[in-house]
């Protein structure tokens, strides 16, 4: 009975898994086109699935090893079933290991029944809640049948009425066990994650992302160039098919844990953005439908009820964002749920499914922007100030160097070349930073280090145009700052604020003339004082006896994977250094990254209130900060009544403060003459 | 721009947009009066808004007009005219043959001659009424538009005006919408060969950057943040003067003409 029964099913289960998946296919392949490495792809899945994608998972051990058990049982008892129940072949060890591999995955389901029993309100419940279930069914079924075929259970127990019964019922066990891990795997179920983050391993949209962790590198962070020469495609991404194949196949594999969830800074202020839920709105977007289906947290609406499920829909050539035109318009998602985004990659970082949360935002703002003229907030201000005065904040752009009138800061265009270009960044127009530029010029020239700075040849890099979706204006400054830059010999460029370190560094090098490349490293400042202090060039006075706390900004942390540096300088500066408890990768975002600051989304709270709070559980004096951004964020949180200001400093700050300037110890400046090597940085 | 409605023509609106320039930096962009122009005219209902420029082409004004095709249109009509050239014969023959209902245009250009009396002079030689400083278009029937003009302190005042007319705006129109990349690059011109006629006093002038002039500096002599408040928001002090009232256009027209003998305007 059971001779016939199960190797009907599991061929029957194998066939509709395969029918599925053709099906899955057809809608990834709707996507535009992406080159990818077809066959090296493939090769390298698995070291990406036990590498880096374990890398991600083993960060929660117990999930981890419950993950381990429970799919690698899987993985070994499908296939031995397959041998052993479809082709019959029981012979020898194979029905053993496949009662050591369905026992493993029990073992391992039972983990995942405990984790079930009360999920984190960040796990989506709906269908995955019958997942444990589906797993015990699964292995305790396969385990029971291939009882007799070892010779433990009478391969005749099945005879007789009774025995029938009995039959009938395993064979359901197994069958409701196939359903679920083969049939569901291709046809949307919880099990979806598998097959297509399988895929998305192989043909990921950024592949270099997996190299370089190989070799101690950082992954790849940068955003992809939009190819404007192209005047037929639409700009950006206004509907599901829009998307690269490999993204659309991206989204599939959402495992829906939620981890994106718990860290994304948007969704802890109660601003309407949710990144599992968007990934999951793409999913629905790009299947058709409504988003009714979805059983996690939904997006907040700003301190009130969270937006309810199933008002939204979508279809593969449908709008994302609803027209302004259509009153009261719903689409896939809402525009305020993608301008939410301060690009802090916290979700990306989290995702043990490698999907690129990010990449999608910025492409889907890139329409808003470039195709509807509808960035939000003062965006459009903004964008306006970029194109007409190379700066956010249209200011005149002769005036670059107001701040420094007194600095005498040697020209690029005078000098021609010198050992670092000391990139100033649109830092230079607020008053705040500007005492930080000025605490950095100190600091230089303690160390006698030989720098020059471009003026009012400098222009915004070109972060925000590009996170606020405007990439032509972006590509405008890059195009323009390269040439600049190319016109002068330097060895390093060295600046203060992580988005034009990030940018320079990471996103100039699609926008280089053929035949050119960058050719010098940049630095966040911070690296380059502990090279400083390293080198013995930079002398410090240790006994600066104060409790501070370092808040990681996201593009020198997670975009550029520079945690160490700043630390050092601070044991060097000889301050008792108190972490927080996200800190490092797990840093939370100031929120003053990707143009949050511009558009303004309203939430239950402020994003940067929220950071000072851990900040103030530290119960440190000082919080030390390596970006203008941050820095403006944090100054701007006004403390709880009763609590002491908590003072932000950048570390260039600290460490300008605390140079040793006994004339035994310093080095002679290479520009003895200038009074302000040694003049006070006002603070 | 807009589907038309079956049961009534579609107004057709034109708005005369120029080559802008920015205050800080003098690169060439959409003007901002000119553009508010474009928004009052896209706010209006069943209007069939035709952009409409005059003047030389350029690789820098290419792309400061592009800026008014990223506000949503598909094409602009360009009458090319060379550098130094008086556009106003060429605007109103052009005007005077696809016959608008509305014409849009900005105060003043922020380039060139500047002198804000385009629109002046062709409601002249059109014979068309011309109404300036314009917040608003309230409504349009049967050939009479409902007008709110802008006056100073946030003051309105609402005019009838029939149709076709010319008007202007101010900084009290609405905030044009953000000018898209997409549309503006796959916006057309279509260019079209109007009269030239050389603007010979032009020619004879002499152009030179203004100086900044030294701002005067308004003294507030107040006590109290009352006074200060009084003197900030108190109307300008307007000597002199008479309202008149229930006179005939005659006995209007009259008291005019003294006005601007007694300040030698005319003489």
């Amino acid at each position: 009975m059971l001779d016939i029964l199960l190797p009907t099913l599991i061929f029957a289960a194998l066939a509709l898994a395969a029918l599925g998946a053709w099906r899955r296919v057809r809608l990834w392949r709707r996507g535009r086109a992406s080159k990818v490495a077809f066959l090296r792809g493939l090769a390298a899945m698995p070291r990406r699935y036990l590498v880096d994608l374990h890398h991600v998972v083993a960060r929660d051990k117990v999930m981890a090893n419950t993950h381990v058990a429970t799919a690698g049982g899987f993985v070994a008892a499908l296939g031995l079933a397959v041998i052993v129940h479809g082709l019959g072949l029981a012979e020898g060890m194979l029905g053993w290991l496949l009662l050591a591999a369905s026992a493993t995955m029990f073992a391992g389901s039972l983990f995942v029944v405990r984790r079930r029993r009360n999920p984190p309100a960040r796990l989506s419940k709906g269908p995955w809640m019958r997942l444990p279930k589906s797993l015990m069914a699964f292995s305790l079924g396969i385990f029971v049948v291939t009882l007799p075929a070892v010779g433990v259970l009478p391969s005749g127990f099945s005879q007789g009425v009774g025995g029938w019964l009995v039959a009938l019922l395993l064979a359901g066990v197994v069958a409701w066990g196939l359903a679920e891990l083969v049939v569901g795997m291709t046809w949307g179920g919880p099990m979806k994650h598998a097959f297509a983050g399988a895929l998305h391993l192989a043909f990921h949209r950024r592949p270099e992302r997996f190299a370089d962790t190989q070799h101690g590198g950082y992954p790849s962070t940068g955003l992809k160039a939009l190819d404007l020469d192209d005047t037929e495609a639409p700009l950006g991404v206004g509907q599901p098919t829009d998307f690269t194949w490999n993204q659309l196949l991206g989204f599939d594999a959402c495992v829906q844990c939620g981890r994106c969830e718990a860290v994304c800074p948007a969704f802890a202020a109660g601003q309407p953005l949710n990144p599992k839920k968007l990934i999951q709105d793409m999913v629905v977007g790009m299947a058709g439908g409504s988003d009714a289906g979805y059983a996690g947290s939904p997006y907040p609406s700003q301190g009130l009820e969270d937006r309810p499920v199933g008002e939204h829909q979508g279809s593969p050539h449908g709008p994302i964002v609803a027209p302004a035109s259509t009153k009261d318009g719903k689409a896939l998602v809402d525009a305020e749920t993608l301008w939410s985004c301060t690009t802090c990659r916290a979700c990306v970082e989290e995702c043990p499914m490698m999907i690129e949360h990010v990449d999608a935002i910025v492409d889907m703002r890139r329409h808003l922007t470039l195709e509807d003229g509808a960035t939000p907030g003062k965006g459009a201000e903004v964008i306006d100030n970029l194109i007409a005065t190379d700066n956010p904040g249209g200011f005149d752009p002769g005036g670059r160097l107001n701040w420094a009138a007194d600095l005498e800061l040697p020209l690029m265009a005078d000098v021609e070349r010198a050992e670092v270009l000391l990139w100033l960044g649109d830092g230079v127009f607020d008053m705040r930073n500007q005492r930080t530029l000025r605490a950095l010029v100190k600091v230089l020239r303690a160390a006698g280090v030989d720098f020059a700075v471009l003026g009012n040849e400098e222009r915004d890099s070109g972060d925000v145009a590009r996170r606020l979706g405007d990439e032509a204006t972006f590509q405008s400054l890059a195009r323009r700052n390269i040439a600049t830059l190319s016109q002068y010999r330097f060895e390093c460029i060295v600046t203060c604020d992580p988005h034009s370190f990030h940018v320079l560094k990471n996103e100039y090098g699609a926008f280089y003339p053929p035949g050119q490349e960058s050719s010098y490293p940049v630095w966040h400042h911070s690296t380059f004082i502990n090279q400083l202090i390293e080198s013995g060039r930079l002398r410090l006075a240790p006994g600066q006896a104060s409790r501070v706390t370092y808040h990681d900004p996201c593009y020198l942390g997670r975009y550029n994977g520079e945690y160490e540096a700043p630390r050092a300088v601070l044991k060097a500066l000889g301050v008792e250094l108190v972490e927080m408890q996200r800190s490092g990768y797990r840093s939370r975002c100031c929120g003053g990254g990707g143009g949050a600051p511009i558009t303004d989304v309203p939430g239950k709270q402020r994003i940067p209130d929220m950071r000072m709070g851990d900040v103030r559980e530290t119960q440190a004096e000082q919080v030390v900060v390596g970006c203008p951004q941050c820095t403006a964020m944090f100054e701007g949180v006004v403390p709880p009544t009763g609590d002491e200001e908590v003072a932000v400093k950048d570390i260039a700050e600290m460490v300008a403060v605390a140079l040793d300037t006994t004339p035994a110890a310093t080095l002679a400046p290479r520009d003895a003459s200038t009074p302000q090597a040694t003049e006070e940085v006002m603070s | 721009m807009q589907p038309e409605v079956t049961t009534m023509p579609a107004l057709e609106v034109t708005v005369l947009v120029s080559v802008g320039r920015h205050p800080l930096t003098g690169r060439a962009r959409r003007a901002d009066q000119d553009a508010r122009g474009v928004e009052l005219a896209r706010s209006l209902t069943d209007a069939e808004v035709r952009l409409l420029h005059a003047g030389e082409r350029d690789v820098s004004s290419d792309a400061a007009l592009r800026g008014y095709l990223g506000m949503g249109f598909t094409e602009l009509s360009l009458l090319e005219q060379p550098e130094g050239a008086d556009v106003l014969p060429a605007l109103a023959e052009i005007l005077d043959e696809t016959s608008p209902q509305l014409v849009i245009t900005g105060e003043r250009a922020e380039r060139g001659e500047g002198s804000g009396l385009l629109p002046y002079l062709l409601a002249e030689r059109l014979g068309w009424p011309l109404v300036s400083g314009l917040a608003a278009v309230e409504s349009v029937e049967d050939g009479v538009a409902t007008l709110l003009q802008a006056l100073p302190r946030g003051q309105r005042r609402r005019l009838k005006v029939r149709l076709p007319a010319i008007v202007t705006v101010d900084n009290a129109a609405p905030t044009p919408r953000q000018s898209a990349y997409g549309p503006a690059r796959r916006g057309t011109f279509e260019t079209t060969a109007g009269p030239v006629s050389d603007d010979e006093e032009w020619a004879a002038w002499q152009v030179q950057p203004a100086r900044q002039r030294p701002k005067r500096l308004k003294i507030v002599k107040a006590a109290s943040a009352r006074d200060r408040f009084k003197a900030a928001a108190a109307k300008a002090e307007g000597g002199g003067g008479q309202v008149l009232t229930d006179v005939t256009p005659e006995q209007g027209a009259e008291a005019i003409l003294t006005l601007l003998r007694e300040e030698d305007v005319l003489r």
